[in-house]
C-alpha cells in the first residue's frame, strides 16, 4: 500500500476516470473516439482490482490475475474494432455513428 | 513522498483523461490516451506490481495506442477536426456524468476501508505458478479461455479486414 493514501482516495480517482469515459461514449460521434472512451472506462476497472486487491488482500494474487485477463481481452476487442472499422471505412467511406445503418453484409 | 507521488500521477491521470475525451483533433486525443495508459502503469509500479505495470506498458502502451493510431492514418484526414456535438447534448451528458460520479463517491466515502500495512506483493513467480495451477484457486482453465480467445480474434480481425475478394464484388454487383 501506499503510505498516507487510503482506499477511499484510489477509488475516487478511478470512479472519476470511468465517468470521463462515459462522458466520451455519450458525446463523441465518432467510432475510434468511442473506442478510446471505452478503453478509459476498461483501465478504471483494472484500476479497482488492482488497489483493492494491494489494500485488503495484499497476500492473494486474484486482483492481479483478473487484471491481466481484463487487458488480454481488452486487446482482443481493441483488434476485433479496429478491423471493423477500416471495414467499414472501405465499404461506406465514414466513421461516423450517422452513417451506420445497416448490418448486412 | 510516495502519497505526493500518487496524487502527481492521479492528476496526470485525469487530465490526460479528459483530454483524451475532449480534444477535437483525433491525433492529440490518441496521444492523450496515451499518457493516461503509462501514468496508470506507473501507478502500478508504486504498488509493487512490477510485472503487471510491464503488462500495461506492453500491451496497453506498446499495442493498442499502435493499433488505434494506426486506424487514424488510415481512415482519418490529420487536419480535419471532429465534428462536436451539440451544445444541450454535451451539457446534458455532463451532468449524467457528473451525477454519477457524485452518487458512487458518496457511497465511497461513508465507508472505511481497512488497510493492512503488510508489504507482501504478488511477485512475477506467483503470477506464473497460478496462471498454470489446476488445484483448487487456479488459473488454468481462464487461461486456456483466453488463448483460445487471443486465436479467434485475430483470425477474426483478418476475415474481417480483408474482405470480400474482388470477383465476388463484381459478380455481386452484376
Amino acid at each position: 500500500m501506499i503510505p498516507g493514501i487510503g482506499l477511499n482516495e484510489v477509488l475516487i480517482v478511478s470512479t472519476l476516470l470511468f465517468f470521463i469515459g462515459v462522458y466520451g461514449f455519450i458525446t463523441r460521434t465518432n467510432l475510434i473516439s468511442m473506442l478510446i472512451s471505452v478503453e478509459l472506462c476498461l483501465n478504471a476497472a483494472v484500476l479497482n482490482f488492482v488497489f483493492i486487491n494491494k489494500y485488503l488482500y495484499p497476500d492473494k494474487p486474484e486482483g492481479v490475475m483478473y487484471a491481466l485477463f481484463i487487458i488480454a481481452v481488452a486487446a482482443a476487442e481493441t483488434a476485433l474494432v479496429v478491423a471493423i472499422i477500416v471495414n467499414l471505412y472501405k465499404k461506406i467511406n465514414s466513421v461516423e455513428v450517422h452513417d451506420m445503418d445497416t448490418l448486412k453484409y | 513522498m510516495e502519497a505526493v507521488l500518487f496524487y502527481i500521477i492521479s492528476a496526470i491521470i485525469l487530465g490526460t483523461g479528459m483530454a483524451a475525451v475532449a480534444s477535437r483533433h483525433m491525433m492529440r486525443s490518441v496521444i492523450f490516451l496515451l499518457f493516461a495508459l503509462l501514468a496508470l502503469a506507473g501507478l502500478y509500479f508504486l504498488v509493487d506490481f512490477n510485472f503487471l505495470g510491464a503488462v500495461q506498458l506492453t500491451v496497453y502502451a506498446g499495442g493498442i495506442v499502435v493499433l488505434i493510431i494506426f486506424s487514424v492514418l488510415l481512415i482519418h484526414h490529420i487536419e480535419s477536426k471532429l465534428s462536436e456535438a451539440s451544445k444541450s447534448r454535451k451539457w446534458m451528458s455532463a451532468l449524467l456524468s457528473l451525477g454519477g460520479a457524485i452518487a458512487f463517491i458518496y457511497v465511497i466515502i461513508q465507508n472505511v476501508f481497512p488497510a493492512y500495512a503488510e508489504s507482501t506483493t504478488t511477485t512475477t513467480k506467483t503470477v506464473g505458478e497460478k496462471l498454470l495451477d489446476y488445484g483448487e484457486g487456479g488459473f488454468i482453465l481462464p487461461f486456456e479461455v483466453i488463448s483460445i480467445l487471443l486465436l479467434a480474434s485475430m483470425i477474426g480481425a483478418i476475415v474481417i479486414a480483408k474482405g470480400e475478394p474482388k470477383q465476388t464484388i463484381k459478380a455481386n454487383e452484376e
